[in-house]
C-alpha cells in the first residue's frame, strides 16, 4: 500500500511537473516580448494609436470634414520655420497645428481621424484573411491527394496574378454603384453598409480575398504534418467525423503560427489600405484615410511640403509600430527564426 | 533537367492561359463599358463603337478571338494599310512576306495607340527603373545581411536589423514625398520629377530599391545563420580555408536560395511598372495603365498589363527554379 501511495505521489508530482513546463511556453514568451525593448516600444505604440483612433472626436480640435476654403493652405508659424521655402507666399494661420489642406480642412484633425481607418484595417484585414485562408488550407491540407492537388494549383495561379491588380480589379467591381440601387438585394445590403462606414467594408473584403493564400499554404503544410500524428487516429477510433476532427482536434494545434504570421503581415495590409486610397478607390471622401492624403498632398509637395509629409510620418510611425511589435512576438514565440522577414 | 524544364513550360502556359481567363471574367463583371461617359455618347456612336471593336460577339467568342490575336501569326503578301486593329507587337519581313505576331489589341481610351504601342513605349521606362531599384536592393541588402549574419548578437547586427526594419516600415508612398523634399525641394540637388537624366533616375530607384534592400537582408542573414552551421562549412574550415573564402566560396552561394526566391515576383513586380512610384516622380511607365484601365474598362488594356505582369513573373519564376541547381548542387530535378 505504502508503496503504492508513494508512486501515485510521484505520478501526481511528475504531473505537477510537467503542468508548470506548459505554462511557462507562454510565460517565457511573454518574458522573451518584454525583454525585446523595440517590440514592447512598437506595442506601447500600437495601445497609443488605438486609444488615438478610438477617442478622435475628443483629441481633434476640428471636425475632419468642415472645409474652410478661405483658409486653404495655410500653415501656422512654426512650420515655416521647418519649411522655409515655402516663406513668402503661405498665408499664415495659428489656428491649424499642422496647417490646412486645400480646401481648409484641418490636418492634424484629419490625420488623428485617418488612424481610424489604418487600425481597423490592420485588425480586419487579418480575420479576413485568416478566416478564408484557413478553412482553404484545412479542407486541402485534410482531405488530401487529388483535392489538395487541384485546391494548391489554384492557389499556385492565384499567386502569379498581381495582387494589386487584383484588388483594384476587386475594388472596381464592388464600388460600381450603378446597380446597387434595388434596396433588398444583397448587393444593395453590402453597399449601404459600406457606406454607412466610409467605404472600409469593401476594403476589408478586397484586401482579405487578396492575402488569403500564404494563409492556406501555410495552414496546409501545418496540417500534413498534423494529419497522420497517433492522437487524429485515437479521434478517428472513437468514431469522431471528418468536420469534428478538424474543428476539435486540428484547428487548435495550427492556430498559433497562423496568428503569428498574420501579426506579421500587418504593416502589408495598412500599406495596401494606403495604397488604395493613393489611387482613389479606397475610402470615400471625405472620410480621412493617410494614402488618399499623401496623394492630394504629393500634387502640391514643392509648394505645401506639409501636406504629404505629415500624413507620410503617421503612416510609417504605425508600420514601424506593427513590425516591431510583429519581429517580437515571432522571436518570442520561435527565438530559432530571429530575422527571418517571414 | 530538360524534361523539367518543359513540364514547367507547359506548366506556364496553363497558369497564363487561366490567368487571362479569370482576368477577362473579372473585367465583365465590373458594371459599365468602355465608352460610358459622364456626358452620354449618343447611342448611334456607342452602337458604331462596340461594332468596330466586336463588343457585340457573345464572350466567349470576344475571349477566343483575343487569344487567337495573340498567339496566332498573321502573313500577308501584299503592303496593308496601317490600322489600330490589326497592328501587331512582333513586325518584320521575310522575303517579301510582312509576318505580325502578338497583337495585344487597341486601346479604347486613347483612340490612337494600341496596346502594342503601350507596351513599346512605356515597357522599357518602367523595366529601366526596375532593374535600377533591383540593383540597389541587392547592393545594400546582401552586405548588410552577411555582416549582420557573420557578427551575430553584436551591435553591428541589432543597427543593420534595426536599419532593416525601418526599410520595410517605409513604403515608396511614404518615402517618395520624403526624398523630394529633402533632395529636390530644401537642397534643390535632384529634379522632382520627370525621366531622361540619371539624375531623374536617383530618387524613384533609391526609393523603390531601399523598401526591398531591407527584405533581401533580412533574408540573407536568416539564411546565412544557418548555413553557417552546416558541416561541409565546418569540413571547409578544417582544411584550412581562408575565413574570407570559406564564406564567400561555400556559404554564401547556398544561402542565396532565400534571396533568389524572393527574387523572382520582385523582378516582376518592379519591372512592369510600379504605379506609387510612377506617379510621385512623374514617370511616364507602365505602372499607371494597371490603374486607369480599370476605372476606363480598357479591356484589352487590363488584359494586356495583366498578362504582362503574369509573362513576367512565370519566367522569372522558371530561371529562379533553375538557379536553385546551380546554387545548391545537392538539389536536382527529375
Amino acid at each position: 500500500m505504502a508503496v503504492q501511495e508513494s508512486a501515485i505521489g510521484q505520478t501526481l508530482e511528475r504531473v505537477k511537473i510537467k503542468e508548470r513546463k506548459q505554462a511557462s511556453l507562454w510565460a517565457d514568451a511573454l518574458y522573451r516580448l518584454l525583454r525585446n525593448r523595440a517590440a514592447v516600444m512598437g506595442g506601447l505604440i500600437a495601445i497609443g494609436l488605438i486609444l488615438v483612433a478610438i477617442f478622435a472626436p475628443w483629441i481633434a480640435p476640428r471636425d475632419y470634414a468642415t472645409q474652410v476654403l478661405a483658409d486653404n493652405n495655410r500653415m501656422p508659424s512654426w512650420l515655416l520655420n521647418v519649411f522655409p521655402s515655402a516663406k513668402g507666399y503661405v498665408q499664415i494661420s495659428e489656428g491649424y497645428l499642422l496647417g490646412a489642406d486645400y480646401v481648409g480642412r484641418d490636418l492634424f484633425s484629419r490625420i488623428i481621424y485617418g488612424t481610424r481607418v489604418s487600425l481597423s484595417v490592420a485588425f480586419m484585414g487579418p480575420l479576413i484573411a485568416l478566416l478564408v485562408g484557413t478553412v482553404y488550407g484545412t479542407i486541402s491540407g485534410f482531405f488530401g491527394g487529388r483535392v489538395d492537388n487541384l485546391m494548391m494549383r489554384f492557389v499556385d495561379i492565384m499567386y502569379a496574378f498581381p495582387t494589386l491588380l487584383l484588388i483594384i480589379l476587386l475594388m472596381a467591381v464592388f464600388r460600381s454603384t450603378t446597380q446597387a440601387t434595388v434596396p433588398g438585394t444583397l448587393r444593395y445590403t453590402l453597399t449601404s453598409i459600406d457606406a454607412r462606414v466610409g467605404g472600409m467594408f469593401f476594403i476589408y473584403i478586397g484586401i482579405g480575398l487578396t492575402a488569403w493564400m500564404g494563409m492556406a499554404r501555410l495552414a496546409r503544410g501545418q496540417i500534413l504534418s498534423l494529419r497522420e500524428k497517433e492522437f487524429i487516429e485515437a479521434a478517428r477510433t472513437i468514431g469522431a467525423g471528418n468536420v469534428r476532427i478538424m474543428v476539435r482536434h486540428i484547428l487548435p494545434n495550427i492556430l498559433g503560427p497562423l496568428i503569428v504570421a498574420e501579426t506579421l503581415a500587418i504593416p502589408t495590409y495598412i500599406s495596401y489600405e494606403a495604397f488604395l486610397s493613393f489611387i482613389g478607390l479606397g475610402v470615400n471622401p471625405p472620410t480621412p484615410s493617410w494614402g488618399s492624403m499623401i496623394a492630394e498632398g504629393a500634387m502640391s509637395i514643392r509648394s505645401y511640403p506639409n501636406q504629404a509629409i505629415f500624413p507620410a510620418m503617421a503612416l510609417a510611425l504605425t508600420m514601424f509600430a506593427f513590425n516591431f511589435l510583429g519581429d517580437g512576438l515571432r522571436d518570442a514565440f520561435d527565438p530559432r527564426l530571429r530575422g527571418t522577414g517571414k | 533537367m530538360t524534361r523539367y524544364i518543359i513540364r514547367r513550360m507547359l506548366w506556364m502556359f496553363v497558369v497564363l492561359f487561366v490567368v487571362s481567363l479569370i482576368t477577362f471574367t473579372l473585367q465583365h463583371a465590373v458594371p459599365g463599358g468602355p465608352f460610358d461617359r459622364e456626358k452620354k455618347l449618343p447611342k448611334e456612336i456607342i452602337a458604331n463603337l462596340e461594332n468596330k471593336y466586336r463588343l457585340n460577339d457573345p464572350l466567349w467568342k470576344q475571349y477566343v478571338d483575343y487569344l487567337v490575336d495573340i498567339l496566332v501569326p498573321r502573313f500577308s503578301t501584299e503592303k496593308e494599310v496601317p490600322s489600330l486593329l490589326t497592328d501587331a507587337l512582333i513586325r518584320f519581313d521575310i522575303g517579301g512576306v510582312h509576318v505580325k505576331w502578338m497583337n495585344f489589341g487597341p486601346s479604347y481610351a486613347s483612340r490612337a495607340r494600341t496596346v502594342n504601342d503601350i507596351f513599346k513605349a512605356q515597357l522599357p521606362v518602367s523595366a529601366q527603373l526596375g532593374v535600377l531599384a533591383l540593383c540597389i536592393a541587392l547592393t545594400i541588402g546582401i552586405p548588410m545581411g552577411i555582416l549582420a549574419a557573420l557578427k551575430q548578437n553584436t551591435k553591428w547586427d541589432y543597427l543593420g536589423m534595426s536599419v532593416a526594419i525601418f526599410g520595410v516600415s517605409v513604403p515608396v508612398i511614404v518615402l517618395g514625398p520624403f526624398l523630394i523634399w529633402i533632395f529636390a525641394v530644401s537642397l534643390r540637388w535632384l529634379p522632382a520629377t520627370g525621366w531622361g537624366t540619371w539624375q531623374q533616375a536617383i530618387m524613384p530607384s533609391v526609393a523603390l530599391g531601399l523598401g526591398s534592400s531591407a527584405l533581401i537582408a533580412r533574408l540573407t542573414r536568416a539564411s546565412l545563420l544557418q548555413v553557417i552551421r552546416e558541416d561541409y562549412i565546418r569540413t571547409a574550415r578544417a582544411k584550412g580555408l581562408m575565413e574570407r573564402l570559406v564564406v564567400i566560396r561555400h556559404a554564401l552561394k547556398n544561402s542565396m536560395i532565400p534571396v533568389v526566391t524572393v527574387l523572382g515576383p520582385l523582378f516582376a513586380a518592379l519591372t512592369t511598372g510600379t504605379f506609387v512610384a510612377e506617379t510621385i516622380f512623374g514617370i511616364p511607365g507602365m505602372g499607371k495603365f494597371f490603374v486607369t484601365s480599370i476605372g476606363n474598362r480598357d479591356y484589352p488594356v487590363i488584359m494586356g498589363t495583366t498578362l504582362l505582369y503574369a509573362i513576367f513573373l512565370v519566367i522569372a519564376n522558371l530561371v529562379v527554379d533553375i538557379t536553385y541547381a546551380w546554387l545548391d548542387p545537392r538539389i536536382r530535378y527529375t
